[in-house]
């Protein structure tokens, strides 16, 4: 084991998992906001409104995040009208390419678990919501969402997991971010065990984060569902 | 019972021989090569290998008297594979460094180029610091350009690296890219003289510091395989000695890439 090239290598190591935060942090905030709308307006009983969400998430769902990624960062690359336009300084961005290819396909996946979630809630809710006059818009605002995040949580933990996991890609295209620093470390010592291990040591403490915030956040959202306790606690006697 | 004592040792023997003989003896040796560094190594539309490397580790093998299958590999993982026994050899224009050292050994060069900078015409980048400062350098990850690039002028750029020398060139034409730092015989073929590089020049000195790029490439085994090593110098001494090294040379190359 040559631990001595980790350890000199720690602070690229710790360099990539800031970036691999940045990057998955950044995705799943702007994809969650990507998928609500989606998911409402897949969710509509009309064709021709709801085709083109669903077209889009089968899309992203149906391909691999590698196949998405290469697409935007070299398959655009490629036509000049797109080396000429206003968004090549941003295209021109392994970083940007990368937050692309995450948040569209982080944002199908979110919007899929949100729909479902939106499709279950229980008709009596809603038929309740109306009899007190609430409109379709606001029903949705006030019965089916909050609810169905309640419900979308759990799948929506494993989700951020994932996109924690496949975020590893971005290493491909040039970004230095944890997977890329194993990489690095890899090829200038030779040393695929340790290096890679060591990556995997920090997904693992990463993934151990997301995992402890679910749980609390669950307790938070779920606390409905907990068994009570047996014996309450008196107070004030 | 003493005879069949002795028989059993003799039968023990005779297979440990076999075994060390067939072990030490080189008569099939797999290849490992890297197939996107023309024009060293390519592979054709047609799925064949080609290119200087090729050639020369075919003639080497001629040479030897071996059977040689070629086996592709990455970059990144070229050495570990080495060491992993997945091929016995890598004739992979791998620059021979003090750092690469520590973990196989290596023949005698086999060419020696030097390495260079090339810009985007009109780009009007020099390669001092000053006019370096905060532009894209693309380079393939894990050579001796990366390092040299990342040791001296690591803090003025932003060293992009890439898996292969090809990738490099394609993010260059995309404008990803403000310079490329290569061997200069591999960016000329493989890039500035073709379609893609039209827009490309090389700028700059030529870079030979041995400290970074080693004394050229040479063919690396692992490091309990002398006698291999020996083999392959007494080849490239007798395919330079008897013409088959500049036959191969002309067929790629105006010039002798072997250096001085």
């Amino acid at each position: 084991m040559d631990v001595e090239a980790i350890v000199d290598n720690l602070p690229l190591y710790l360099q990539g998992t800031w970036m691999t935060i940045q990057l998955v942090a950044l995705s799943l905030l702007v994809g969650l906001g990507l998928a609500v709308p989606v998911a409402v307006v897949a969710g509509s009983r009309r064709v021709w409104v709801s085709a083109l969400p669903r077209a889009y998430i089968y899309f992203f769902r149906g391909t691999p995040l590698l196949v998405q990624m290469f697409l935007i960062y070299y398959g655009l690359a490629q036509f000049e009208a797109v080396r000429e336009s206003f968004l090549w300084p941003l295209l021109k961005e392994a970083y940007a390419c990368a937050l692309l290819a995450f948040v569209l396909n982080t944002g199908a996946y979110t919007a899929e678990i949100l729909r479902g979630a939106i499709a279950q809630t229980p008709f009596g809710e809603i038929e309740a919501a109306r009899a007190c006059g609430m409109s379709r818009a606001m029903i949705m605002r006030r019965i089916q969402l909050p609810s169905a995040f309640r419900r979308a949580l759990p799948a929506y933990g494993n989700e951020v997991i994932f996109m924690l996991h496949g975020s590893a890609l971005a290493g491909v295209i040039t970004i230095v971010d944890l997977f890329g620093a194993a990489r690095i470390v890899n090829s200038r010592y030779f040393v695929p065990f340790e290096s890679f291990l060591t990556a995997g040591a920090f997904y693992l403490g990463l993934t151990f984060l997301i995992v402890w915030g679910f749980k609390l956040w669950e307790r938070r959202w779920h606390a409905h569902l907990r068994a009570r306790d047996a014996t309450p606690t008196v107070t004030g006697r | 019972m003493k005879t069949r004592t002795t028989a059993w040792l003799a039968a023990a023997a005779l297979m440990l021989g076999a075994a060390v003989v067939h072990a030490k003896d080189y008569k099939k040796l797999r290849i490992g090569v890297e197939g996107a560094y023309p024009p060293f190594s390519e592979v054709t539309p047609d799925g064949k290998l080609q290119g200087f490397d090729i050639d020369i580790a075919m003639a080497l093998c001629a040479e030897i008297g071996a059977e040689c299958s070629l086996v592709q590999q990455d970059w990144d993982g070229i050495i570990p594979a080495l060491l992993a026994r997945k091929y016995d050899a890598i004739i992979a224009s791998m620059s021979i460094t003090e750092e690469r050292k520590k973990k196989v050994a290596f023949t005698d060069k086999y060419y020696n180029t030097p390495a260079k900078f090339a810009r985007r015409k009109g780009s009007g980048i020099e390669i001092d610091p000053a006019s370096m400062k905060g532009k894209a350098v693309g380079v393939q990850r894990a050579t001796t350009h990366d390092n040299f690039i990342t040791a001296t002028y690591g803090d003025a750029v932003e060293v992009k690296r890439y898996a292969s020398q090809d990738e490099a060139y394609l993010d260059a034409v995309a404008g990803r890219v403000d310079l490329l730092l290569a061997d200069s015989v591999a960016m000329s073929d493989g890039f500035l003289k073709t379609d893609n590089g039209k827009d490309w020049e090389f700028v700059g000195p030529d870079f030979v510091d041995p400290k970074f790029f080693g004394e050229g490439a040479g063919i690396a085994v692992r490091k309990d395989d002398p006698e291999l090593v020996e083999l392959f110098n007494k080849a490239i001494a007798t395919i330079r000695a008897n013409g088959k090294y500049k036959e191969i040379n002309d067929k790629y190359f105006p010039f002798d890439v072997f250096g001085n």
